[in-house]
Parts: structure tokens; sequence; C-alpha cells
């Protein structure tokens, strides 16, 4: 199921956040229940399903994370939810040492705003770059090197919440 | 989404947290990674004179599975060889602590820990 198609968009990683919350409002009023309550079951039941799928859709296009792993996957290369450890030492390393760099810095809120301000930048780069790749013609290397990039940047992802939860835990 | 009492009590009380050198060359490091969840683990084993694990230490980001799997792991491989350690698998930690299938992967991630340790260690003392 090809989401972008879904919501009439053109699969790129790089969205137009209104045009898909309008695309989806709409599709989400079309397909809601509430419009067959006095349907037949068929009806009722098909309704349904394009409600949740429409759902799905959204939430995955929503995030530039899975965004760019259903761009991904349109492909052919599903690595959501993939149970394949990463062994990219140097860049796990240095994972490492900015959690550990997190567990000493987290009573700082001086501290804490850097890394955040570090990270929306570092994210910013790396979703660019992304998009890049995928602008350039397709081939199992390139595809493989896409792949290697979303992975990292779901610890990029991981560690920005962590940020954002010890902020929220100051603010309190 | 309970966890068993097993994985409670790594979680708690974790053995071995910590590292050694990792430019020593009796020291095998192992750092991987689950792209499923974001978790980074490390596990650093001291190996003797005869190939044989003297001790283990590890550090760990994720969860409480990985956690656990990893503090299980540190004691198991105490007094193995390398080419022992590396027959654990997954599923005796899984096993073990009574893993959820959702976090099998933790498991994984222990398991593939000991191997790019082992193979950390052969790369240095070629």
């Amino acid at each position: 199921m090809n989401y972008f198609q879904l919501f009439n968009l053109p699969v790129s990683l790089n969205l137009d956040k209104a045009q898909l919350s309008r695309a989806y409002q709409t599709l989400q009023q079309l397909t809601h229940p509430d419009k067959f309550a006095s349907g037949s079951d068929q009806e009722k039941r098909i309704a349904l399903q394009k409600n949740a799928q429409v759902n799905d859709a959204y939430s995955t296009l929503k995030h530039p994370l899975s965004r760019a792993q259903h761009i991904l996957a349109l492909r052919g290369i599903v690595i959501d939810g993939e149970q394949h450890t990463m062994q990219d030492t140097a860049f796990l390393m240095q994972q490492m040492e900015l959690r550990e760099a997190l567990e000493d810095a987290k009573q700082n809120e001086d501290a804490l705003i850097k890394f955040s301000d570090e990270l929306t930048l570092e994210i910013k780069q790396k979703i660019a770059h992304l998009e890049a790749l995928f602008n350039q013609p397709e081939s199992p290397v390139q595809n493989e090197s896409i792949a290697h990039e979303i992975r990292k940047l779901t610890f990029i992802y991981k560690f920005q919440s962590q940020v954002e939860h010890h902020l929220g835990l100051l603010e309190e | 989404m309970a966890y068993s009492e097993k994985v409670i009590d790594h979680y708690e009380n974790p053995r071995n947290v910590g590292g050694f050198d990792k430019d020593d060359k009796n020291i095998a490091t192992g750092m991987v990674g689950a792209p499923a969840c974001g978790d980074v683990m490390k596990l650093q084993l001291k190996v003797g004179e005869n190939g044989v694990i003297e001790d283990a230490k590890f550090k760990t980001y994720g969860c409480g599975s990985a956690i656990a799997s990893s503090s299980l792991v540190t004691e198991w491989v105490k007094g193995k060889t390398l080419d022992e350690a590396t027959t654990i698998k997954n599923t005796d930690i899984a096993e073990e602590l009574a893993l959820p299938p959702v976090k099998i992967h933790c498991s994984i991630l222990a398991e593939d820990a000991i191997k790019a340790a082992v193979a950390d260690y052969k790369t240095k003392n070629a």
C-alpha cells in the first residue's frame, strides 16, 4: 500500500505538512464509521478498514523517520521493526558517549538546551542528506546506504527523546 | 507490559556494569545497537593468557530487557573460552529471562555483542 498515493501526494521525504494534514482530514471524514451507521454490515466493515488505513497512513507519513522507512519499503526494503543488530562501531561509540554525557548533564538545563539545539540541527542535516540520497538514481547499493542512514537516525531520534524527557523533568 | 522477576532483578541490581580499556589487547570490545528501538550496548571481555574470559563488563542504554540481557551475559561468559562464549544463543537468554516476543531483539543484541567482542579480540590479536 502506497500511503503517498492514498493521500494523492508525491512520493517524497520532503513533504508539505499542511497538505498532508488537509488530505488526511478529508479522507478521515469520508471514511468515518459514523457516516455508515445506517449502511449494510459490509459497508460498515469496509469503511472501518479504510478508516484504519487512513490513520495508519497519516501516522506513518507524519514523522520523517517512518516516512523515510515507508519510501524505502516502497522500494522493496523493509527495515521497520527489523531484528538485526547494527555494528557500526564508530557510530555506536559516539552514540554511547553522547548518552554518557547526557547522564552527567541531565540536571543542567543549559547543557540540555545545547544538546537539544545541536540535535535539531543534526537531524535537519541528516534528513536533507537522506532526501538527496532518495533523489539519486535507485540501485541496491544506494538503497543499502539509505537503509544505513535511516537506522542511524533511529538512534539519534531516540537520544533526542531522552534529552527532551530530561528537559521536561526540569521544567516540572 | 510486565517484566519477569529475573529481568527486574537484573535491572535493579545489574551485574558488572562498567568498562575496561578498549585499547588493551587483552580486552575484547563488542559494540552493537538495535535500530528497532535505538538501544546501544557495549560488552567488554577480559581475556586471560589461556583464552579464558576472566572478567566481563557491560554498559547498556536501553530498556529493562536490554539491560537484563547484557547483565546476564556478563555472568554467563565468565570462565568460558571465547569459542564457548560464542555458543550462547539469544534463545537461551530469552528463555532464562522469560522475555516476551516483542523483546526478543534485546536478547539478539546481547548474543551479537558477544560475537562482536570475540571478533574484535581476534582482529586485535591476529
